[in-house]
């Protein structure tokens, strides 16, 4: 089993979401998030005081799945969240020892 | 002379309005501060409503627009403990109705200063100052332009609803302050941008709808003074607005909601002491040049090094500046018999220079009096929370209390009722007190 992490722009957190459907995701964990990359950040200016925002609102997507599965949802989250710009953000995927469903303790494969 | 009802009914409206401008203060300077701190912010406001409210009717009355005491510079107690005032007539309204539309000038004045001390001070030291300043500035201050004191009657000098008493008063007594205290920790190194905007916009809302109170009120009657002073208000209220907003795309390179929020404020300060001797053109010259001054007035501070958090100073301290210094300029009595006329409408510099000796004044006596207060009250009870209690946040220090629960993943349980609830809750829990954070 296999968990792929993604982070990406929040504004494109619909239309990931909907290829991730298409190609047969049956369940995901999302949640904001903020750090920086190579984008950098942005000057907010109040009162005429700058001040630099150096961390980045980000969507996380979390998506759980079977070995051969994941090669194909990290190309549907790549494709769906790629605007071409700096700050698209990234994909990594890691194996998964274990994983129980909690309602009815089945595990590994089954679970997911 | 008589009751006119009119004129009654306006100035109890007006009264109204004006207590109503301290909770809006209190939104205005709420959403600015950040959100560790913003329940302590709202807090210093109702404060100044509560403690003001019981000095005003104690002696604060009396001592401002009592009989002058002999040389213009404070009342007496004729009317202590509002004796000789329950069924009097002042004007052509009742000697109640004068003492509650004062009272409400004097709350709002002191909530003012609150926005320089943001984010750090104790409360039993905010009480201090209440008390202190309210009894040695404000209370004298109003008596010298409008009880009867040397700046209305020696000096003539104009202040038609409070630019000395209020905003040039509240400006640099928020200085004096600012400096005894001190800087917050972490000033000019960490943001501090203001966590909920919105409200600031609420709060500046409220605040322009009860300065209609506050100016047109200040007729004392229902007619055409009072009319021209609603109109006076609207108008440079919104130029300045938009002179400030016209600052910030030039310098820059965004017109700002808070710039559009400062501004109007700056606009209706600058027209609390002229909104009774100029004409619309004057208040819209007047607005045009409050905006523009104060967007670069509240950067002083990150090259001073003052940290009057929330610009009292530049906004009210200048603004008020420029509206009594309009008044030597633009008024004429054209307006208002009882007003005069400025350099530009053939008065020569008459006005203008009794205008510059009440305004210098009213700042040497505020800024040396309150440095004063402060410093006796840092003595004495010490204005600061320790850093710890800055640092990770003032409301729970001071009240026991965070503004916004807006999780249900909060971690904790109810710990029972009256001050012994957590340490009861710990012990049943099998835990020591001393190694938990209160």
């Amino acid at each position: 089993m296999k968990l792929v992490t993604a982070i990406v722009r929040p504004f494109k957190m619909e239309d990931v979401k909907s290829a991730l459907e298409q190609v047969g995701v049956q369940g995901l964990t999302v949640s904001e998030v903020s750090g920086f990359g190579r984008q950098g950040g942005h000057v907010e200016v109040y009162r005429g005081a700058e001040y630099v925002v150096n961390l980045v609102p980000k969507v996380k997507i979390e998506i759980l799945a079977e070995d051969e599965d994941a090669a194909r949802i990290v190309d549907a989250l790549v494709d769906s969240a790629r605007t071409d710009r700096i700050g698209d953000g990234k994909v990594w995927v890691v194996p998964v020892e274990t994983v129980v469903r909690v309602r009815t303790g089945e595990r590994g494969d089954d679970a997911l | 002379m008589e009751i006119n009802s009119g004129d009654t009914a306006w100035v109890l409206i007006s009264a109204a309005l004006v207590m109503l401008m301290t909770p809006g203060l209190a939104l205005f300077y709420g959403g600015m501060v950040r959100v560790k701190s913003v329940l302590n912010m709202m807090m210093m406001c109702f404060l100044a409503l509560g403690v003001v409210s019981i000095i005003w009717v104690l002696y604060g009355y009396s001592l401002a627009f009592g009989p002058d005491s002999g040389a213009g510079l404070i009342g007496n107690f004729d009317f202590i403990g509002m004796a000789n005032t329950v069924g009097e007539v002042e004007g052509t309204i009742p000697t109640l109705a004068f003492v509650m539309f004062q009272m409400t000038f004097g709350i709002i004045t002191c909530a003012l200063l609150a926005g320089a001390v943001a984010d750090r001070i104790r409360t039993i030291a905010w009480i201090a100052v209440i008390v202190l300043w309210t009894t040695l500035v404000y209370i004298p201050l109003a008596h010298w332009t409008w009880g009867g004191g040397w700046i209305g009657n020696q000096l003539g000098a104009l202040d038609f609803a409070g630019g000395t008493v209020v905003e040039i008063n509240s400006g640099f007594s928020a200085l004096a302050l600012a400096i005894v205290v001190g800087q917050r920790i972490g000033f000019r190194r960490d943001p501090m941008r203001p966590h909920n905007l919105p409200i600031v916009l609420l709060g500046a809302g409220m605040l322009w709808f009860g300065w209609f109170g506050f100016n047109a009120g200040s007729a004392l009657s229902a007619g055409d003074l009072a009319a021209t002073a609603m109109i006076n208000t609207q108008v440079c209220t919104a130029a300045a607005a938009l002179a400030w907003i016209f600052v910030e795309k030039i310098r820059d390179g965004k017109p700002t909601t808070l710039g559009i929020a400062s501004g109007a404020i700056s606009g209706a300060v600058a027209i609390t002491p002229s909104c009774g001797f100029v004409n619309p053109m004057g208040a819209l010259l007047i607005g045009l040049a409050a905006g523009a001054i104060c967007a670069w007035a509240v950067s002083l501070k990150y090259k001073l090094g003052y940290d009057d958090s929330l610009d009292v100073l530049g906004v009210h301290g200048i603004g008020g500046l420029v509206g009594m210094i309009g008044i030597g300029l633009v008024a004429t009595t054209a307006v208002n018999d009882a007003g005069g006329n400025g350099l530009f409408a053939g008065g020569g510099f008459d006005l203008l220079n009794k205008q510059l000796i009440a305004s210098f004044a009213t700042m040497a006596y505020v800024f040396i009096v309150t440095w004063l207060i402060a410093m006796l009250i840092d003595k004495v009870i010490g204005f600061r929370v320790s850093p710890e209690a800055e640092v990770s946040g003032i409301d729970l220090d001071q009240h026991a209390e965070s503004g916004y629960e807006l999780t249900d993943t909060t971690s904790g349980a109810f710990a029972g009722v009256g001050q012994h609830g957590l340490s009861e809750y710990l012990q049943q829990e099998g835990r020591d007190e001393k190694h938990e954070d209160k």
